[in-house]
């Protein structure tokens, strides 16, 4: 299969990284996607979780909202917020956390925050929700986001959720016990943290993308591992999967115009 | 005991100008019918609280009645921005809207702590955050049993909390069912509550799996407002409607368009308006 789009490949590729055993704390959108896939394709024991409560959801259509009735419809069952995040998420008992941002900086910190000062913000964006919880209780944490210059930036305006903080032993040295984030997949390309200085480097290439437009499309002076890989291109069936939901998805949430 | 009453008692008795309201429903049960209210009243100076502020609180901060708001995720979900959110702290427009920010976690453990009656939550949270730098609210407690240093925020303590909810009996007995959010402990924490139910029933019973009963004694007022959660949505009831969220983004951009619907759509409504969408048939995935 060799048509597909970058962010068909990036969603197909975060999907990869998903197996059954996982117990998954979900984001809404290129997160939510991902994880459906996995469970559409290798792995249908998957457990996902919304933050809304619903804990083992299959959703037939991919929510709008973390709250959307499909979630509750499908779920194995429904815990309220509190519970949601004081038993399931602080308890320990969630082994991998999807998020995105509109922000990332070098060691996987993310801002979903304000762009600019935060009393007088160029931007307001929604804020953290869930995230600064997830990132540091969950297992570990896998980041889907397109690459660009003003998503991959060399110093974030603020950290909502932390990654590998400073790098090194950063998480260690503030008593975190999970990995945090492990991947960050990107439309162009996948990232994995250094061993040692946590730094986010380059492991694989999507097929027909070059390290120039990586470098390119990357705030900072992106690195490069020792040794690069090419992604596999997506199977038909991961790829017939993916636009089967989207299809799907769409109909239904654009289904009661009249409602407008 | 509760009182069963109108949507315009109900609120008339129990929201005052300068209160301390959370209007709860995390993306289910929202209680579009009781802002509107609310904002049909002219009540101002209100002090807002909501773990997710959606298109609600857009629709009180864009008409002026917030002077503040305590949230801790403020978007359109799956869609994006709030306009008329972004405007009052960006622009400061109408007014300036003085916000205190927490995550989920933490403001999850806050409304517990209130309905425990307990001064502060406690939490493993904010680790290698930026917020406790611009949230004087965001402290820190030791453990005094193993010396681990854990983030304190305060408890929540609404003055007023509405929400919506199924169903409730005669006596006010109220039962929630599906995505139960963060609603029982909203109430439980308030020192006065508002329940807009879809339907009045003689019966709860049977209450089905995951279902949550607030009893009449915990709440202040129940009124019956059918299709009161629209654009949200009432497990059973009727579905979301996902296309006026995204439809929401565009009247939401443009102050104008913005004043326009509120006019057209809130304050020359009513609350009976919503029965129209209380009978649409849930759509359930086959």
């Amino acid at each position: 299969m060799s048509d597909f789009t970058p962010t068909e490949m990036m969603t197909i590729a975060a999907a990869r990284e998903l197996s059954n055993d996982d117990v998954c704390f979900v984001g809404i959108g290129a997160p939510s996607a991902a994880c459906n896939v996995a469970r559409l394709t290798h792995a249908p024991d998957i457990t996902l979780i919304y933050e809304s409560g619903t804990v083992g959801t299959k959703p037939d259509v991919l929510p709008l909202s973390i709250g959307d009735g499909e979630l509750c419809d499908t779920a194995l069952f429904t815990v309220s917020v509190p519970e949601m995040f004081r038993y399931w998420l602080q308890g320990g008992r969630i082994t991998t956390g999807f998020l995105g941002g509109a922000q990332i900086d070098r060691f996987a910190n993310l801002n979903t925050t304000v762009v600019g000062p935060y009393d007088h913000p160029k931007v307001r964006l929604p804020g953290g929700g869930g995230a600064p919880e997830i990132a540091s209780n969950c297992g570990r944490i896998f980041i889907t986001m397109a690459l660009s210059k003003r998503g991959f930036v060399e110093k974030l305006p603020f950290i909502t959720s932390m990654g590998h903080g400073e790098g090194g032993d950063h998480r260690e040295r503030l008593g975190m016990k999970t990995k945090g984030p492990t991947r960050v997949i990107t439309d162009l390309c996948i990232l994995e943290p250094d061993p040692g200085t946590k730094e986010l480097t380059v492991v694989s290439i999507h097929p027909g993308v070059t390290r120039e437009q990586i470098v390119e499309n990357c705030g900072w002076a992106i690195r490069f591992a020792g040794e690069v890989i090419e992604t596999p291109a997506p199977t038909e069936l991961e790829l017939n999967t993916l636009r089967d939901i989207n299809a799907r998805t769409k109909k239904a949430h654009q289904g009661d115009k009249e409602a407008a | 005991m509760a009182k069963i009453v109108s949507l315009a008692e109900a609120v008339g008795d129990n929201v005052r100008d300068g209160d301390i309201v959370a209007m709860e429903g995390f993306t289910h049960l929202i209680p579009y019918a009781a802002g509107h209210e609310v904002i049909r009243q002219g009540r101002k100076d209100l002090y807002l609280v909501r773990m997710t502020p959606d298109i609600l609180y857009d629709q009180l901060i864009g008409v002026g009645a917030a002077r503040g708001m305590k949230f801790s995720w403020g978007g359109n979900p799956g869609v994006g921005s709030l306009h008329r959110f972004r405007d009052a702290v960006e622009n400061q427009w109408p007014r300036p809207l003085e916000i205190e920010e927490h995550s989920h976690a933490a403001m999850a453990n806050a409304y517990e702590a209130g309905a425990a009656n307990l001064p502060f939550a406690t939490l493993r949270g904010y680790i290698g955050a930026d917020l406790p730098k611009v949230n004087p609210n965001i402290k820190s407690v030791t453990c005094p049993f193993t010396g681990e240093v854990l983030a304190a925020v305060p408890a929540i303590r609404p003055d007023v909390t509405i929400i919506h909810a199924q169903r409730a009996d005669r006596k006010g007995n109220v039962l929630i069912e599906g995505i139960v959010g963060v609603q029982k402990e909203a109430v439980l924490a308030a020192r006065r509550s508002i329940v807009t139910v879809e339907e009045i029933v003689d019966e709860l019973n049977p209450p089905s799996p995951n279902s949550l009963v607030l009893p009449s004694w915990a709440i202040t007022a129940v009124a019956h407002v059918p299709g009161g959660a629209f654009p949200s949505y009432a497990h059973g009831y009727y579905p979301r409607s996902n296309a006026f969220y995204i439809g929401w983004d565009e009247i939401a951009r443009d102050r104008d368009s913005f004043t326009a619907w509120i006019k057209q759509n809130v304050l020359d409504a009513k609350p009976d308006d919503f029965a129209k969408h209380a009978g649409k048939p849930a759509v359930k995935a086959a």
